[in-house]
């Protein structure tokens, strides 16, 4: 069975564009709008990893990261924060809160896939 | 990029820009609302981010500097003021402008508008960043070309699981980038009740030996650098030098690993038994950490191993006419070396038997090697045939591949000279008359693609090079009539196939019904067969129509010494290739009589037709009362040759003849005997050929 990967932004051509190589790529995907959305759809649904935007309005990435690790099916789940280069501090900050890794905006198909691989195996 | 990201991105954007208008006329109200100044900031940082994900560079990079000055309004930097605000509303226009102008192809946005913006706006944030957020390009580091091996130790953190990292995945990445050993170093591991069960207790050795460098290996750890203990040191770089054999000695990589103390080693050392288990008796040293050196020291002495064996192939280049002379004077020895057991044997004297004896052996042994050291791969030739098929098809608009078996089988270096032209006459043929244009094979429910397969394989001391393809195959009736209408056969004659088969050998032979750029030009199989044949060669065609053709070409391994048969006639002696004599057989003057000189004899019911040499070659005297054939075999075809006797087998150096003997039929070269004197090496399929054309 495919895995399933969420991606969770507020941007809908980036949740687009992540859904569409990672459905390229044989993986099922989840979109969230936000990390409220997110965080609901994760209660529900079970996924394997997890793809977060930092910006995002209800709740932000960060938020989203400590929300997911706080529920038992996610606490061991890798979680891929996408980040830009300006926002070390932020990078520092997801991973305290329990990010395995992050993806520097902007990005290439090639590059997600390949931080997905690394990370799911 | 896909159109359809791009149009999703635009319709994004012109919302956010939207948005980001709303924002800012609320935000000229209530300049402290940091909620707003969010707003504005995600909008820009959506805009900037995405957009260059989608090839909107240009948008990126102006965005980039609008979304620096609003990052220093977040941080309390910068104030808002109805200037800020201006200026951001005219960069918002702007944004729109350039996402317009995306879609008319060569009109551009107005930038000397965007540089006004940006100046404006930096002027206001009272500094001038450096350049434009354009992300840097990486450039990318030079990868080392020689294996280096790398001793890694990898301690993830206890809490590793809980950031959702899988340490087993960084290992099989690490495995990706060469030889990998891994050891598990599970010695921290509490007791059952005091285990946490999410904490990571292990941690791993790593022994690398990779051409990707060091940067490649930390770029799997990137995400758990941080939170890590990762020790990455090179060990050994295996160079185009010759190693020591043997690797550092186990207690100098654990005193490296700083796994031991220089004191603990010294201690260790001074008791005269296995370190290893010394250092664990004295319990310095856990299983795990002593087992992680161990297969360090294997790990190596593997790569040196391996590496050794693929330089061991290395060569010398040599002038080929040293080889030859060296062969030459083997040669010589050969020769000299029959004497040597001629007169030995004459003289009965044991001890010099024995010398004789012992010098036959060495003599053998040193012939061999020296004629081994000639020895090439036959693959090279090959190789330069792949271009000849790939030039040849695309010449004649047919689709062939070219396979090849065996390159690796070693031929005489002239031979494998003086093979080239006929083997490049034989593929020629295979692709101009054997294989089928595409169209007509695909109707003959064949693939597109024809194949000419070219395989060279040992048997016994020649080499047999065949060369097959999947084409149409001989055509037996053309042939047929051709050979009738050249007058080659006579119209009723009945030919076996091989014999037919044989024609296409003949003087001007060919079924090309036209003459094409690559065939045809007169230069025909019988040119190939003399070519062949002069390198004491047979060659063998075989073919099922529509199917294909096989031709086998069966060439000795070497050019300079050949094993013969010497035999005598009168007082001459003559040496027959002895991989062409099939037996030999006495031939009676009674046997002579009953074939009322038609020159056949019955051999176990088969008649065999046979050429006496004595009056071939009119050598004078009377034959003796019973004579000898040898029955040769070449292309299947039995013929004996009646001598006055045979002496035995023989080894036997060729010498050319000279220049005025060159055309001398039926002899191929000469020899020198043992007693001094000269044979002549007969040359049995051009013999076979000049007896044939002498009959009616």
């Amino acid at each position: 069975m495919a895995k399933v990967i969420m991606t969770a932004d507020d941007s809908a051509s980036v949740r687009q564009m992540v859904t569409f190589t990672l459905k390229q790529g044989g993986y099922d995907v989840v979109e969230a709008v936000d990390g409220k959305d997110a965080l609901q759809k994760l209660s529900s649904t079970k996924v394997d990893m997890l793809i977060t935007d930092l910006n995002m309005p209800n709740l932000d990435g960060i938020g989203l990261i400590k929300g997911a690790r706080a529920l038992p099916s996610c606490k061991f789940i890798p979680i891929v924060m996408l980040t830009t280069e300006s926002q070390d501090s932020k990078k520092q900050e997801g991973k305290a809160a329990g990010a395995t890794g992050w993806i520097v905006k902007p990005f290439k198909p090639e590059q997600l896939m390949a931080v997905v691989k690394k990370v799911l195996g | 990029m896909i159109d359809q990201h791009r149009q999703a991105f635009k319709e994004e954007a012109y919302e956010l820009l939207a948005e980001l208008e709303t924002s800012l006329l609320e935000l000229e109200e209530r300049p402290d609302d940091i909620d707003l100044i969010g707003r504005v900031f995600r909008a820009m940082h959506t805009i900037k981010g995405s957009g260059s994900m989608f090839g909107f560079d240009d948008i990126a990079a102006f965005t980039h500097e609008v979304e620096t000055i609003f990052d220093m309004v977040r941080n309390g930097k910068l104030q808002v003021t109805a200037r800020l605000v201006n200026l951001t509303l005219a960069a918002r226009d702007q944004i729109r402008a350039m996402l317009d102008a995306a879609d008319e192809v060569g009109e551009g946005a107005d930038l000397e508008e965007s540089g006004k913006i940006i100046s404006g706006l930096r002027e206001l944030a009272g500094f001038l960043p450096t350049a434009a957020a354009a992300p840097a390009v990486a450039t990318a580091a030079k990868k080392p070309e020689n294996l280096v091996t790398y001793r890694i130790r990898f301690v993830p953190s206890r809490d590793i699981f809980i950031t959702g990292t899988n340490p087993l995945t960084l290992l099989q990445e690490l495995k990706e980038l060469g030889t990998c050993s891994v050891v598990a170093q599970t010695g921290a591991f509490p007791c059952l009740e005091e285990m946490d069960p999410e904490a990571c207790y292990v941690f791993w050795d790593l022994i690398l030996t990779t051409n990707q460098g060091e940067n490649a290996i930390r770029d799997v750890f990137i995400f758990v650098e941080d939170d890590c203990e990762l020790k990455i040191e090179q060990v050994a770089e295996h160079s185009q030098f010759d190693e020591p054999q043997d690797y550092k000695k186990l207690g100098m990589i654990l005193l490296e690993r700083g796994d031991i103390t220089a004191e603990e080693m010294d201690e260790v050392l001074a008791q005269q038994r296995k370190f290893g288990e010394l250092a664990l008796s004295k319990g310095i040293l856990d299983e795990g950490k002593l087992q992680s050196a161990l297969v360090e020291q294997r790990h190596v002495k593997e790569v040196r191993q391996e590496k050794q064996a693929t330089e061991a192939a290395s060569s010398i280049r040599v002038p080929a006419e040293r080889l030859d002379l060296l062969v030459n004077l083997v040669g010589e020895m050969v020769t000299v070396q029959a004497r040597l057991s001629q007169t030995a044997a004459q003289r009965a004297d044991a001890e010099l038997l024995a010398i004789a004896e012992e010098v036959e052996r060495l003599t053998a042994e040193l012939r061999d090697s020296a004629l081994n050291i000639r020895m090439l791969p036959i693959g090279s030739t090959f190789s330069k045939f792949k271009r000849l098929v790939r030039d040849l098809s695309v010449e004649l608009g047919k689709q062939i591949d070219m396979t090849t078996e065996g390159a690796e089988t070693e031929l005489d270096k002239t031979v494998i000279e003086k093979l080239n032209d006929p083997l490049v006459h034989l593929i020629r043929n295979s692709i101009d008359h054997g294989i089928e244009l595409p169209e007509a094979r695909v109707e003959a429910g064949k693939p597109a693609n024809g194949t000419v397969h070219l395989a060279a394989v040992h048997s016994g001391d020649s080499v047999v090079i065949t060369i097959e393809d999947d084409g149409a195959g001989l055509d037996k009736e053309a042939i047929r009539s051709k050979a009738i209408e050249k007058g080659i056969i006579a119209a009723t004659a009945e030919l076996s196939e091989k014999e037919l088969f044989g024609l296409i050998f003949a003087p001007g032979f060919s079924t090309a019904k036209k003459i094409s750029s690559v065939s045809g030009r007169g230069v025909g199989m019988d040119v190939v067969k003399r070519a062949i044949e002069a390198l004491r060669g047979s060659i063998d065609i075989s073919s099922v129509r529509g199917k294909g053709t096989t031709i086998a070409v069966k060439i000795p391994l070497t050019l300079a010494i050949i094993e013969s048969l010497r035999v005598q006639i009168g007082a001459d002696s003559f040496m027959l290739p002895l991989a062409l004599v099939d037996e030999c057989v006495e031939l009676t003057r009674e046997d002579v009589a009953r074939s009322h000189g038609r020159n056949l004899a019955r051999v176990r019911a088969q008649m065999i037709p046979y050429i006496p040499l004595r009056e071939h070659f009119r050598i004078q005297g009377d034959p003796p009362e019973i004579q000898q054939i040898v029955i040769t075999q070449v292309n299947g075809v039995r013929v004996g040759f009646v001598v006055d006797q045979v002496i035995g087998e023989h080894q036997t150096v060729i010498k050319s003849l000279g220049r005025a003997y060159r055309d001398v039929d039926g002899i191929s070269g000469a020899t020198i005997l043992g007693d001094g004197s000269v044979a002549l090496i007969l040359d049995v399929p051009q013999l076979l050929q000049s007896v044939e054309e002498k009959q009616p």
